[in-house]
């Protein structure tokens, strides 16, 4: 849906993923590297890790497909 | 003294990192950025209120979902799931989806052909001034009650679980809708709702899929549970995982409850009142750009409402299965709210049945995850609370300022009336909040208050739209009658608890077989009145009731479009799952 502006709310969502997904996967890279002391039950799945990376790249997606770039595309180049 | 002390108590149940704090802070400045961002979009009274009717379906449909998932509704039905099992999923099943349906495809086509901007405003079409009138007060009453407990909860939990002061809740998360819905009114509203949706299962997620695995899938949690809750002595152990096979008697199940409570009082009036009348999720409809995305955005919201109890029953369930001291290593029963939060309760480390959510998040949630968790927490309690506003604010501005107090009151200055209302609705709202910190018993009574006028509503309403004959008298007098019968007989509860037995049909009935069965009779004395007192009174002519009524409004067809396409064939796939689930579940 657009709002009428350039900017998509897909677009904001894939902002929103993306990087809250990027700094809780650099965050579980981080705990690999330096596990902390107390841990949470099921610590060794890392669940940080393939979270944030699913979260990183379902931003990356809905970020890139609904950019304003694409979406002027989309439209034939009308704003 | 530190600052930070004012703010934060360093005895919580979990305690944040600085990554979870940026986690939070960037979600804060993200909704307030599309709020200024929307704000140029909201000049006219269709923009502002009506979000200028151009949703997509799939827009609306998360929308109509994210306005009801409340952090109430996360952190409540946890709570209830660990209370009363699996039979809490029939809020979600039975108690949400049949309803969406009928909204889809039955009413949906009256709101949308008639053009309505509220609720109220179809009963004035149908009924009058007087409907229009009881229901508008009602409804704009008990919204801004509702959010103001609800913000009151939300602190309360924020402040057991994270240590937060309660003011600073209260405020900065109260202040935050306050300004995007103000800024850019229901089209800022619903953005952020469907952002919020996406954050709500993006963070709750993880707790069902991390505790399956521990618990060792399904057979194995339902082992545990049977387990536990035998150690513990309790009654029905075995009912906990069941969704019908212990209904057929009130005494089998822990909710007090048969079959008739769930399939009459819940799935055809509490559910079908609140899905299809409560205005907080049909105005997310109403903004739909055309018909046919009208009756999808509903059956769209179902196929999400079937998977909810995957992050908020499991988790429930979860908790009964998996929580246990670390070091002891025996069971941790958690207790009602007001025994958990009540001074001799923290001081023995008590912790009440809604915390359990927030209790499995800091289980499995490390650094960035619990960040995460909180901002769904929070994003859900906005999400609720901007639903309760924008609709507060247009059943103001349209049904009692434009139809009672300046009924030639023009666009421009409804628009300003409503950014005005939106302020005004949050701050009462805070009021209330603090009135009911100062007296905790208020909670239960508005929320029961809340029940009091949707189930009458419903019966108001389905007459209206299905029989032609309900006269403007009829649907008034019907209305105030299933109101006042409802309020009559929780009073009756109230002073002499051995009335339950009459009002619920048993005295083992709980709170929400109460709910259930109070809601029953109201609408069925709502309808009798109605039927009864129209048949007394003089119809409205035919050419009165075109748009308004089954029968004298013609349903626009949809052109050409394909099976694949059609809000019939995805209504059906919907409702098959749907019955798949139960039996599964039975």
């Amino acid at each position: 849906m657009k709002s009428g502006g350039s900017l998509s709310i897909w677009f904001f969502t894939g902002l929103c993923l993306g990087v809250t997904g990027a700094l809780i996967f650099a965050t579980g890279i981080y705990e690999i590297m330096s596990p902390p002391a107390n841990k949470v039950v099921l610590y060794d799945l890392h669940a940080n890790v393939w979270w944030g990376g699913v979260l990183l790249l379902s931003g990356l997606f809905f970020g890139i497909y609904f950019s304003p770039a694409n979406e002027r595309k989309r439209l034939g180049g009308k704003p | 003294m530190n600052l930070a002390l004012l703010f934060f108590s360093s005895n919580t149940l979990v305690h944040l990192s600085a990554v979870d704090l940026v986690i939070i802070v960037f979600y804060f400045a993200l909704v307030l950025g599309i709020g200024f961002y929307l704000k140029g979009q909201a000049n006219t009274g269709e923009d502002f209120f009506m979000a200028g009717r151009e949703m997509t379906a799939w827009v609306a449909g998360l929308a109509f979902l994210s306005a009801n998932l409340g952090s109430l509704e996360l952190m409540g039905w946890a709570g209830n799931s660990y209370r009363y099992g699996i039979l809490a999923a029939h809020w979600y099943w039975i108690g949400a989806i049949p309803s969406m349906l009928f909204l889809a495809l039955v009413m949906m086509p009256f709101y949308y052909v008639c053009k309505t901007h509220s609720v109220p405003g179809y009963l004035k079409l149908r009924f009058g001034v007087g409907a229009q009138t009881i229901s508008s007060i009602s409804f704009a009453l008990m919204t801004v009650l509702m959010s103001g407990i609800n913000m009151y909860a939300m602190a309360v939990v924020m402040k057991v679980v994270l240590g937060w002061n309660m003011d600073f809740s209260i405020w900065v998360s109260a202040g935050t809708v306050a300004l995007y819905v103000a800024l850019g009114g229901l089209r800022s509203a619903i953005f952020n709702e469907v952002l919020q949706f996406f954050l709500i299962w993006a963070g709750a997620l993880l707790i069902p899929v991390l505790g399956l695995i521990e618990a060792g899938g399904w057979n194995g949690l339902q082992a545990k549970i049977l387990q536990n809750l035998t150690e513990l002595h309790m009654a029905n152990p075995g009912s906990y995982t069941h969704l019908w096979s212990t209904l057929g008697n009130f005494n089998n199940n822990p909710m007090g409850i048969n079959w008739a409570g769930i399939v009459f009082g819940l799935g055809a009036v509490i559910a079908m009142g609140y899905w299809t009348t409560d205005f907080l999720v049909v105005q997310r409809v109403l903004a739909a750009k055309d018909l046919r995305s009208a009756e999808l955005a509903p059956i769209i919201g179902a196929a999400f409402k079937m998977c909810v109890p995957f992050i908020v029953i499991l988790p429930g369930l979860l908790g009964l299965a998996l929580l246990r001291d670390p070091h002891t290593g025996s069971l941790i029963r958690l207790v009602p709210a007001d025994q958990a939060w009540s001074a001799a309760g923290q001081a023995q480390g008590l912790h009440g049945y809604d915390e359990v959510l927030p209790l499995m998040l800091a289980r499995y949630c490390g650094p960035g995850l619990l960040g995460l968790g909180i901002t769904a927490l929070i994003a859900g309690f906005m999400s609720g609370m901007a639903g309760n506003v924008s609709a507060f604010t247009t059943v103001w501005t349209y049904d009692i300022y434009g139809a009672l107090i300046n009924k030639n009151a023009s666009d421009e200055s409804k628009v300003k009336m409503g950014r005005w209302v939106t302020i005004i609705g949050v701050v009462i709202s805070i009021g209330t909040a603090y009135i009911a910190a100062g007296k905790p018993s208020i909670m239960d009574y508005v929320q029961s208050l809340f029940s009091f006028f949707i189930a009458p509503l419903f019966g108001t309403v389905l007459l209206g739209m299905l029989w032609k004959r309900a006269t403007p008298a009829g649907g008034w007098t019907g209305l105030l009658a299933g109101t006042l019968s409802s309020v009559g007989m929780y009073a009756w509860v109230k002073l002499d608890p051995n009335a339950v037995r009459y009002v619920a049909l048993s005295m083992d009935a709980q709170d929400q077989a109460q709910n259930m069965f109070r809601a029953l009779w109201c609408c069925l004395i709502c309808i009798i009145v109605t039927f009864v007192v129209s048949l007394l009174t003089k119809p409205k002519p035919d050419a009165e009731l075109k748009d308004v009524v089954y029968g004298l409004t013609p349903i626009p067809k949809a052109e050409n479009v394909g099976w694949l396409h059609s809000p019939y064939f995805w209504g059906a796939v919907v409702f098959v799952i749907f019955i798949v689930l139960q039996i599964i579940f039975w």
